[in-house]
């Protein structure tokens, strides 16, 4: 199944450049203009909508992605700026076949979603913490501080925070 | 939303980003962009090129070097704070970083960008003042060390001419035995400071204070060092007396009018206590045990 959008005629009259990232493990390829933003380019180049579209000033935490294997804000990131980089989004995280991850089965378990708007940045941010080896504080406060970058309107975070936990219990993270 | 139109440029060297901030008054220097983008997006700012630092070398590079940490251009506050050997040579540093904003933003923003932004609520500005930092600049006709004192000049304006470039920000290890706090008070976790306090403190054997910084951000046009505070606290015998009364004169260093946050006057009382909290722990850590 190829998820990524096959390119479209540059119409724009902005300066643009050419750029190659690795999205998801796929080599991409766009002449883009210079000040479109990352998160613009995963949606409207590649196709990839599940990276989420709030605030655009750095605060919602909607867009985060991985950048290089840590989480960062895509609207705050041009894409001419990531040029060369490897970026994960939550597309990549169930597998082909549409099983969810361990955290995504957690966030689904306790009930730490309710709209959604807010998850695909979560999860991001979250995977970007658990797949790292630093020190995961779980304690209530430990995992708020965590969470501080993501708003969520609808959960009031107490179930967000259930779901970290259940998540960096059951997964195997291989963390040293 | 949408920046307002730019060129973009991303060279690979220092020479190449001073040659191009000649040639464009109305160029900007993008590092990690995490205050910078948000202003385009808003379009509170809106500048003709973007000179990206990504492909000049050796601006990411950390170096503890003769009593100094050395900290390149594009060095992420995240790299910074998690560096173990930064650690050693001044905590203080880790510390604070804590506080600034969140870990997806400390992952991409720069500490070269943050002290070159100089928000006067920023932790890095104040991070450079209260360590008695400077800056490295660069620019057509060479290479200049600015002190933090003279750095920030008022709310996001600095010394920093418009055809110089930063190349790096030097930081002083903290002095041997030592001891320092930081504090800080927000609404939100990673919100800017309503006010923040630092400080380091060093003692005799008698806990007499030898030598004292204590600095302060959020409550005035720049970040500020508190020398009312210094100087009443230092030779004084370390109690909970005399941290008492030096805090009160952080008080006459707020100058932040009313805004839609706090009062001048909650401002001067928030200070206050944060001062006489980083004076205890900071005094704390140098004694090796409680200040009574």
């Amino acid at each position: 199944m190829n998820r990524i959008a096959g390119n479209t005629a540059e119409q724009s009259a902005d300066p643009t450049q050419l750029t190659r990232m690795t999205v998801n493990g796929e080599t991409v390829e766009r002449e883009v203009s210079v000040r479109m933003l990352l998160s613009d380019f995963l949606r409207h180049e590649l196709g990839l909508t599940g990276t989420h579209v709030g605030c655009e000033h750095g605060v919602c935490g909607a867009c985060t992605v991985m950048i290089n294997g840590r989480s960062g804000r895509s609207c705050l990131t041009f894409a001419v700026q990531a040029d060369g980089a490897d970026i994960r989004t939550i597309e990549s995280v169930a597998d082909e076949n549409g099983d969810l991850h361990t955290l995504q089965e957690a966030f689904r378990d306790c009930h730490a979603l309710q709209c959604g708007y807010c998850t695909p940045g979560m999860i991001m941010n979250i995977l970007s913490h658990l797949e790292a080896d630093d020190e995961i504080d779980l304690s209530d406060e430990g995992i708020r501080e965590l969470l501080s970058g993501n708003l969520c309107r609808c959960t009031g975070y107490a179930n967000i925070i259930k779901a970290v936990r259940q998540a960096a219990d059951t997964g195997n993270w291989n963390r040293t | 939303m949408k920046p307002s139109l730019f060129d973009y440029c991303s060279p690979t060297s220092v020479g190449e980003v001073v040659a191009a901030l000649v040639a464009d008054p109305g160029a900007m220097i993008l590092a990690g962009g995490q205050s910078l983008v948000p202003a385009m997006n808003l379009r509170l700012a809106s500048p003709t090129r973007l000179i990206d630092l990504k492909n000049v070398a050796d601006l990411a590079d950390i170096q503890v070097d003769n009593g100094v940490i050395k900290i390149g251009a594009m060095v992420r506050h995240r790299d910074l704070e998690l560096n173990d050997e930064v650690y050693a040579a001044n905590p203080l540093i880790r510390k604070m970083m804590r506080f600034v904003a969140h870990v997806p933003i400390r992952n991409c923003g720069t500490v070269v960008g943050s002290l070159c932004h100089a928000d006067a609520a920023a932790e890095m500005p104040l991070l450079l003042v209260l360590t008695g930092g400077t800056v490295t600049a660069v620019g057509p006709d060479g290479s200049r060390d600015i002190a933090a004192k003279d750095f920030f000049q008022f709310h996001m304006t600095t010394s920093r001419a418009p055809d110089e470039m930063i190349v790096r920000a030097n930081i002083p290890v903290l002095a041997d035995g030592a001891g320092y706090a930081f504090h800080e008070f927000a609404r939100r976790q990673g919100d800017y400071a309503i006010a923040a306090a630092g400080a380091t403190v060093s003692l005799d054997g008698d806990n007499r204070v030898t030598r004292a910084r204590v600095g302060a951000c959020g409550v005035a046009s720049t970040p500020v060092l508190l020398e009312a505070v210094e100087q009443a606290i230092t030779g004084a015998q370390l109690s909970q007396s005399t941290i008492a009364d030096a805090a009160e004169k952080a008080k006459d260093a707020v100058t932040a009018p009313d805004d839609m946050h706090a009062s001048t006057g909650y401002r001067k009382h928030l200070l206050a206590g944060l001062v006489r909290r980083v004076l205890g722990e900071a005094g704390q850590r140098a004694a090796g045990g409680a200040i009574k």
